[in-house]
């Protein structure tokens, strides 16, 4: 890299070649004042504000675009200076509304500080000021048109950061305006509702309205978090006063990097839902009533140990919960393994990315996604497979349309057409449950045109002859048949996959939760390394997981066959490890899933249940099974924030408190450990969880005794290799990656540098298997499910957030056009959707995102629940259900239809 | 929120098949499909912004920034009435109202038998006669009420 000297207000800088002299000044510590410019954003020198001498130029040059030079003598306080700068803010303030009273933006607002700053009054030009009525058409933010000083950082935002060009620059001179296409509310334009504008706007111009009115900048506390609503773990600032979270902004997290979507910056108001449960609940006769936690606790403990005393510890299940925090999930497993001694403990991973850690550990020896979410830009060809990464990862999203704006190209593997696979250079628009066929036939391509990276193959992996013979039978004409996309495309994804220098792939839901969920994700690891796309920068493969601790909860050995770090409990070693540090004897027969649990509790198998943050009346297949197995038990005791429907369920219920009102950590998809802080009390008599988890053991029994959650990693660290050099005083900041084996080990950016975690990648060769179910005279329809940008896995949270359930209130089912023809139905009506395990009622959405023989619906809302009709058939190796396959009718509903 | 509109779209495809491989072309583009249609039509600017890939909230701004182009069906006869200096001074904001009352519309909209459009102008280069207007594109100047009205009926009729 070359350096360049210069001079700015006579001090020596050494700056790099290519930067711009603002960026130096900065680096310096010297302070230019600027509105139109942003580190994120591209720079377009339009304000002027930034303005400095150059020796030798005549006129005053743009300190942010003015790229530095050898030699360079810059001035940037002179009187010539400070008079420019003067003109430009009089200029702005004269047609500025003088309304710094009542501004939410007063104390953080960069015109009113260098007004202050400059001494620069509104009334030195007496101009017009414009009087256009504040837009406020949308439920999440407002734009003052008369407080907007037409800088753009927000349509660079929108177009160049996010990539949804909802807005632009319209009209001209005195009259210009951001504004949307036809000056149409947002919500009928390609806006996401993401807020990132917001962010970057300089003065009062977009206001989140859920903070209206609540406090400025100099009345609230930053509180550093991570976001509860997903597995990308964007940092954010929560904002708190008088004991509220009253707002949240972006941080600078290594996820993030300043960036959110709609559910984490205008989804946190859930935290204060007058539905918080905060007082413990025990029921008597048929009813909740209040009580206090001694008695509760006492209650909780008898009645497990009684049922285990008396029908043996697999009588009791445990869901652990991927919600709450690492150190929560192992005392969790702790408490189901060495206080009651049953390994009959498992959580929602089982139903998203069970398969991954499967299927993965098989061919890698290890069951997480490889690479890291920021190295996603840099690729140079991003294959996404399953993944509507846009709605369900939208910060991931991101990475990927920048990815494209510097030139990558993406292949778009979706039965749907999602907003994703509009902007894919191929878009294989598949049938669901038929990818392993596709990979194959990819697979097929690229072995028959010798695009195949030998080296890679000989030096890195075995099992190649065995999937070489088996891809034989898979040419793109016989994946044809079996996927409904035509050969050629398929030809043209393998070619440009195959020929890419860096490829990726990310995959998600729509690979995972199927019966061949596990073959699925082995098929996408041979795809990976048959190219030899993985174990570099920007490769590898990439399961994104859904839910915030996900990643952690699995980690941390909530899971019925591993102790935490993936230490097998049928390893004696490993048990044996365990039993001296919790100092009991530990069961050595793997546990039930959560699925299996269900079944063992109808079957009377499993008498007694401990379900913490989970909600499986909502997220399970098949509910009315549930409701049955879970009605059937002698007792239930939920831990949750909320009453969800589960908890209606319950014998006993306890009030938990949120992310927000404790310290824990999360790991993130990227295997990013990070903290967050307590910043503010929970409600009313609610305790986080690991303090209730540590009350319970003692009750029954078990010395649990923790100062803090940082005893708990510490604990943890001891005990898991990979989290081996990871605790608090580490996290602060960036977090750290896993493996982490010791306190001076820096994390891991991406897995299997030069060798595979198991040593050599392993091909195993799998043939396509249909589906458990398969559309047929009956039940002629697919139907598929999955999520939407606007809320979060059950709905719990995101559907007690004001302006999501304002904007989404309720479900609906996506019908191509053509099928809805056939059937008599029009957009919007009521329909009838069923299948084998049963109906519901909702609304038609008739929508070409479909193909024609399938239907799909969202799964977060309880009283059209997706999850009624879905097929709990299970993937043999990862017990996944398969939750994205199911064939299913459509009817007209009733006759009372339409909205 | 868009009007149901039918339009026959073959002319705008006609004119994106010449152009929308070319760089820059998109002005050119506005302007032949302004002269095919008389105006943008909507369902015409979403035709361009997918076939050029250019965002729609971007040939929004163009389209708006530059006065020569229009986004609604304008009348058949277009009253510009001036505001410049010396017609402002005569009386051209009394003209503009009274226009505005005889027709039903205020500036830049159009009469919904598609018969007059209303335009203010800054200065028509008449100050001589002012206060002055322009219909289509005869000037006339030293305007009264009266005269006013004689002129639109006199347009109406034809
Ligand atoms: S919220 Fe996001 S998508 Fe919407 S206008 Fe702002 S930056 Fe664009
Ligand atoms: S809304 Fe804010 S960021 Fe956008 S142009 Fe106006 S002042 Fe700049
Ligand atoms: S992308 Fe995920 S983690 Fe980031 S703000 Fe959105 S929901 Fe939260
Ligand atoms: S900050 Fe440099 S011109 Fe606006
Ligand atoms: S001011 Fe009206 S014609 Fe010049």
């Amino acid at each position: 890299m070359t350096t360049v000297n210069l001079w700015i207000d006579g001090k020596n800088v050494t700056a790099r070649q290519g930067m711009t002299v603002m960026e130096a000044a900065e680096e310096a510590g010297i302070r230019i004042p600027h509105l139109c410019y942003h580190p994120l954003l591209e720079k377009t020198g339009a304000c002027r504000l930034c303005v400095v001498e150059i020796e030798g130029a005549r006129a005053l040059q743009s300190s942010c675009t003015v790229p530095v030079a050898e030699g360079m003598r810059v001035h940037t306080m002179t009187q010539r200076v400070i008079n420019a700068r003067k003109t430009v803010l009089e200029l702005l303030l004269a047609n500025h509304p003088t309304e710094c009273l009542t501004c939410e933006k007063a104390g953080d607002c960069a015109l009113q500080d260098y007004a202050y700053e400059y001494n620069v009054r509104s009334d030195v030009y007496p101009g017009k000021k414009k009087e256009y009525p504040l837009e406020d058409n949308n439920p999440f933010f407002t734009r003052d048109h008369n407080k907007c000083i037409v800088c753009g950082r927000c349509i660079r935002m929108c177009a160049d950061i996010q990539g949804q060009y909802a807005i632009d620059y319209a009209y001209r001179g005195f009259s210009t305006r951001v504004l949307t296409a036809y000056d149409e509310s947002l919500v009928d334009s390609p806006c996401v509702f993401c807020g990132n504008c917001i962010s970057v706007c300089p003065v009062g111009a977009l206001t989140p309205k859920w903070e209206r009115g609540k406090g400025r900048k100099w009345q609230y506390e930053k509180v550093r978090s991570v976001c509860p609503y997903c597995g990308v773990g964007c940092q954010i600032y929560l904002h708190v006063k008088d004991s509220k979270v009253i707002g949240v902004s972006a941080a600078d997290g290594p996820a993030n990097r300043g960036l959110l979507c709609v559910k984490g910056r205008f989804g946190q108001d859930f935290l204060e839902h007058p539905d918080r449960l905060t007082k413990p609940l025990i029921r008597v006769d048929g009813r909740f009533v209040e009580a206090e936690w001694e008695e509760a606790l006492s209650l909780v403990a008898e009645k497990l140990s009684a049922i285990r005393d008396k029908y043996g510890p697999d009588a009791l299940g445990f869901l652990s919960s991927a919600k709450v925090t690492n150190e929560e999930n192992y005392l969790m497993q702790k408490l189901a393994r060495a206080v009651f001694g049953t390994n009959n403990v498992d959580h929602c991973a089982r139903l998203c990315h069970a398969s991954s850690v499967a299927g993965l550990a098989a061919s890698f020896g290890s069951g997480a996604m490889t690479n890291s979410i920021e190295e996603i830009e840099n690729a140079d060809v991003i294959f996404v497979i399953g993944s509507n990464t846009k709605e369900a990862h939208p910060v991931i999203g991101t990475y990927i349309t920048r990815a494209i704006s510097k030139g990558a190209r993406l292949i778009v593997a979706d039965p749907r057409k999602t907003d994703l696979a509009a902007c894919a250079d191929v878009h294989l628009q598949h049938l669901p449950g038929s990818d392993v066929a596709l990979l194959n036939a990819m697979m097929h391509v690229i072995l028959r045109d010798r695009l195949h990276n030998e080296d890679f193959i000989r030096n890195r992996t075995e099992g190649f002859t065995e999937l070489k013979e088996m891809l034989e039978e898979y040419s793109p004409e016989v994946a044809e048949g079996i996927t409904g996309v035509p050969a050629d495309k398929m030809e043209i994804a393998a070619r440009i996959f195959a020929t890419a220098k860096k490829g990726t792939i990310l995959y998600s839901m729509g690979i995972t939760q199927h019966t061949t969920g596990t073959d699925n994700v082995m098929s996408i690891a041979n795809l990976a390394m048959l190219t030899g796309h993985i174990g570099r920068e920007s490769t590898g493969v990439n399961p994104l997981r859904g839910q915030n601790n996900v990643q952690g909860a699995c980690d941390m050995g909530a899971l019925p066959n591993v102790f935490p770090g993936y230490q097998r409990v049928d390893d004696p070693t490993a048990r044996g490890k365990f039993e001296k540090a919790w100092g009991r004897a530990l069961p050595d027969k793997v546990g039930l899933t959560v699925v299996e649990m269900m079944n063992a509790a109808r079957a009377g198998q499993i008498r007694g249940m401990f379900i913490m943050g989970e909600n499986p009346m909502v997220s399970d297949p098949d509910i009315s099974h549930v409701k049955e197995s879970l009605e059937q038990l002698e007792f239930l005791v939920v831990l949750d924030i909320f009453p969800t429907e589960t908890a209606q369920l319950a014998h006993v219920v306890l009030p938990a408190a949120a992310y927000a009102e404790k310290e824990g950590t999360f790991t993130n998809t990227e295997r990013r450990v990070q903290r967050i802080y307590r910043a503010v009390p929970p409600p009313g008599q609610a305790r986080p969880d690991w303090l209730v988890l540590c009350q319970i053991a003692k009750a029954a029994g078990y010395e649990m005794d923790y100062d803090s959650p940082a005893d708990i990693l510490a604990e943890v660290a001891t005990l898991t290799p990979s989290y081996g050099g990871i605790s608090y005083e580490r996290l602060d900041g960036e977090g750290l990656q896993w493996p982490c084996p010791d306190p001076g080990h820096p994390g891991t950016r991406y897995l299997h540098k030069d060798k595979f975690t198991r040593g050599l990648g392993r091909f195993y060769p799998v043939a396509f298997k249909e589906p458990a179910e398969w559309p047929d005279k009956d039940y002629p329809l697919i139907l598929s499910t999955g999520r939407v940008l606007y809320h979060y896995h059950t709905g719990s949270m995101s559907r007690r957030a004001r302006a999501l359930d304002e904007l989404v209130p309720g479900g609906y089912v996506e019908i191509h056009p053509k099928t809805a023809e056939a059937l008599g139905i029009a957009d919007g009506q009521m329909v009838r959707v069923e299948t084998r395990r049963g109906w519901v009622d909702t609304k038609a959405r008739v929508t070409d995102t479909v193909s024609q023989r399938v239907i799909f619906m969202p799964f977060h809302f309880a009283e059209a629940a997706a999850n009624v009709l879905t097929n709990p058939a299970l993937d043999p190796v990862a017990k996944i259900p398969e939750l994205k396959v199911c064939a299913a009718r459509v009817t007209l509903a009733g006759k009372g239809d339409a909205q | 929120m868009s009007q149901p509109q039918t339009i026959n779209l073959d002319a705008v495809r006609e004119i994106l098949s010449r152009h929308k491989d070319t760089k820059g072309a998109l002005i050119t583009v506005l302007q032949e499909i302004q002269e095919a249609y008389g105006y943008l039509p909507r369902p015409a600017l979403s035709e361009v912004s997918a076939a050029m890939g250019v965002p729609l909230s971007k040939i929004f701004g163009v389209v708006t920034f530059y006065a020569q182009f229009h986004l609604k069906p304008r009348g058949k006869h277009v009253i510009r009435v001036c505001l410049g200096t010396a017609c402002h001074v005569r009386g051209g904001e009394r003209m503009l109202e009274k226009v505005g009352e005889i027709l039903g519309i205020g500036p830049g909209e159009t009469t919904d038998d598609q018969k007059f459009t209303l335009e203010r102008v800054a200065c028509l280069g008449a100050c001589g006669l002012a206060p002055a207007l322009m219909i289509g594109d005869q000037t006339y100047g030293r305007l009264t009420g009266k005269r006013v009205e004689e002129l639109i009926k006199q347009y109406r009729e034809n």
